[in-house]
């Protein structure tokens, strides 16, 4: 009975945080302004701007995965080659951002890549004409590769971490080269980081909306800015509530996809 | 002697300025059951793992059948290393781990099926092709590093104190499967140990190393019965070490007592180290042997009893299999080939190297 007592808060902390809200937002997206059930709030995302919305957010969110990937992977294995003794620093110079504040960190991109920001008269001083950067496609890739990169960081870095030395050395005992080392052994034990790194980059990404607010001038619209200006500007809870509904039904269907891939990567090596 | 195939020549490692192996010359040849065998921190894992091409050596040479293979990485060296903690590969299942090697060099796919049911029927595991790494227990996973090293054939098999993580009894049935193997492959096995029983029951040859020197090299029984210095009777098994003078050959003096030995050519009146094992001392009754003495610990280890008796101002150990209770007045006597003489160190230095001369 006491054992009971002690999950008491989880009971409320899960009915107040999850439940209770998750119910609303349901109710909301199936509910019209008259108060009748409905799916048009959920079938509204196929209209052309929310469509385009969508498809906008799911191609910038990629990339930058792909980006963080492409940089956090190698960056990983050097971590793991790298002396004892600076490793923790390292670890810690590339995570520290992570620690300052978000909006803080995007309004830095936004003076940097602005007409007349950092890079721009950097480039002009050196006799280069200046880059429309900000308000792009580009500077919200750059904003959301920054933003999340140490989220791809450090489940990689971990993963990496703990691979025993001796089986990589095993592996070369057994006469595979470096290519071979990392093909088979390196790479496949290092599946479940690459996999939890891409849900904390790519899941973000794709919801944000304060990075192409800030970055975009909101000329770029995402569906986290669709969804945001339904129930700031627009006063329309149900289409919102809709639209976010099919955006947890998106992200559980690429979850699973991913997991499975989780599952087959492992093992599956020849 | 044909020439060897393996040859350490002059090899020198040093970690962070703290030399590991200083000149160190080894020899190993063809179906050799070698041990290296030494204290923690006595260089001999350095030694395998040079041997395994894992490091390089700052000074000195591999030799390979007389080929230099000081330079060449481990995936191009002829021979297989079975790792400390089994170092399996857990995204792979038991049959893939085996078949590694063997994928690696491009052998065909039935080829590699006969070898992974071939391998397993060795180490007594038939049908765990399917198995994960994570199901099998830690002798299991032992045998299957074994399985996955010796499939590729290899001249030499290198073993890093591959029974250290395995109980008691478990360390006892893998100690004869091993010799078993190598009696069934006919290959060369290099074994590191800090076990001296590992060492005495599986190797034919023993090399005892400490502080970065071969202190001793020899069969078991050389090892055992005649320590070349105090630092190998004392490593090895159970011995009373005292100094003692040589007074002329076959005669040495021991805590002011005379004894009668076999040892010749140490010169007159030279101080020396005198080892003499606790199963070769004989109590009996007081003025029947060399030196009285009483006794004042007893033990029951199971086959014999362990005493201590003190005389000559010595605490000598004693092991027989009659007991001699605590208190008892009781005499000491030795065989003249129970005594074993050895050069005494002159200096720290020496004590290291005193073999390596």
């Amino acid at each position: 009975m006491r054992r009971k007592l002690l999950s008491a808060p989880y009971l409320v902390w899960i009915l107040c945080g999850t439940l209770i809200p998750m119910a609303m937002v349901f109710y909301y997206g199936l509910t019209g302004d008259q108060g009748g059930f409905t799916l048009s709030n959920i079938a509204a995302i196929a209209e052309t701007g929310h469509a385009k919305a969508l498809w906008t957010s799911v191609l910038l969110s990629l990339v930058s995965t792909v980006i963080c990937l492409l940089l956090a992977y190698p960056l990983g294995l050097i971590l793991k080659k790298s002396g004892m003794g600076q490793k923790g620093l390292l670890v810690f110079l590339f995570v520290l951002p992570m620690w300052m504040n978000f909006l803080l960190r995007t309004m830095a991109w936004q003076v940097l890549l602005e007409k007349k920001g950092v890079i721009n008269t950097i480039l002009q001083s050196l006799g280069f004409s200046g880059l429309r950067l900000i308000n792009t496609p580009t500077a919200i890739v750059m904003g959301m590769v920054y933003d999340f990169l140490p989220f791809m960081v450090m489940p990689i870095y971990n993963v990496l971490a703990k691979i025993d030395d001796r089986v990589i050395e095993a592996a070369r005992d057994l006469g595979a080269n470096n290519f071979q080392v990392f093909r088979y052994i390196i790479l496949p034990l290092s599946v479940p980081g690459i996999v939890s790194g891409v849900t904390m980059v790519f899941v973000p990404a794709l919801t944000t909306f304060v990075i192409s607010n800030m970055l975009g001038g909101g000329k770029i619209l995402l569906i986290g800015n669709v969804i945001e200006q339904e129930f700031t500007v627009g006063n329309n809870w149900h289409l919102g509530a809709g639209l976010s509904l099919v955006m947890m039904i998106f992200i559980l269907v690429s979850m699973a996809f991913i997991a499975k891939f989780d599952k087959n990567g492992e093992g599956n090596t020849f | 002697m044909s020439t060897p195939l393996i040859e350490l020549s002059h090899i020198s490692k040093a970690f962070d300025g703290d030399i590991i192996l200083d000149d160190l010359n080894l020899k190993v040849h063809e179906n050799e059951f070698i041990t290296l065998l030494g204290p923690s921190g006595c260089g001999k894992t350095t030694t395998l793992r040079i041997i395994g091409g894992f490091e390089k050596p700052d000074m000195g040479q591999v030799l390979f059948e007389g080929k230099d293979i000081t330079q060449i990485p481990p995936n191009k060296r002829p021979l297989n290393t079975v790792f400390q903690k089994y170092a399996l590969f857990t995204n792979m299942s038991i049959e893939e781990n085996i078949a590694f090697g063997l994928k690696i060099s491009g052998k065909s796919k039935s080829y590699i099926q006969d070898k992974i049911k071939y391998a397993l029927k060795l180490v007594n595991l038939d049908g765990f092709e399917k198995r994960s790494v994570d199901s099998l227990s830690g002798g299991q996973q032992q045998r299957i590093a074994i399985a996955r090293a010796i499939v590729n054939e290899p001249k030499v098999l290198l073993l890093d104190e591959p029974l250290g993580a395995l109980d008691l009894k478990l360390r006892q049935d893998m100690q004869y499967e091993l010799i078993r193997l190598k009696n069934e492959l006919g290959i060369t096995f290099i074994f590191v140990t800090h076990d001296q029983e590992e060492a005495l029951t599986m190797s034919d040859q023993v090399v005892v190393m400490n502080k970065g020197y071969i202190q001793q090299m020899g069969t078991p029984e050389q090892i055992y019965n005649e320590p070349e210095n105090a630092f190998v009777a004392d490593f090895i098994g159970d011995s009373n070490i005292l100094p003692g003078i040589m007074l002329h050959d076959r005669l040495v003096r021991i805590l002011n007592t005379d004894f009668v030995c076999v040892d010749e050519g140490f010169g007159t009146n030279r101080p020396v180290d005198v080892v003499i094992r606790p199963e070769d001392l004989r109590l009996g009754a007081p003025g029947a042997g060399s030196l009285d003495g009483v006794v004042t610990h007893l033990i029951f280890k199971g086959v014999h009893y362990e005493m201590e008796v003190l005389a000559g101002g010595f605490e000598w150990l004693v092991q027989s299999t009659k007991c001699w209770p605590v208190g008892m007045k009781v005499s000491l006597a030795v065989d003249p080939f129970d005594i074993q003489i050895m050069h005494k160190p002159e200096s720290e230095d020496e004590e290291a190297m005193v073999i390596d001369a």
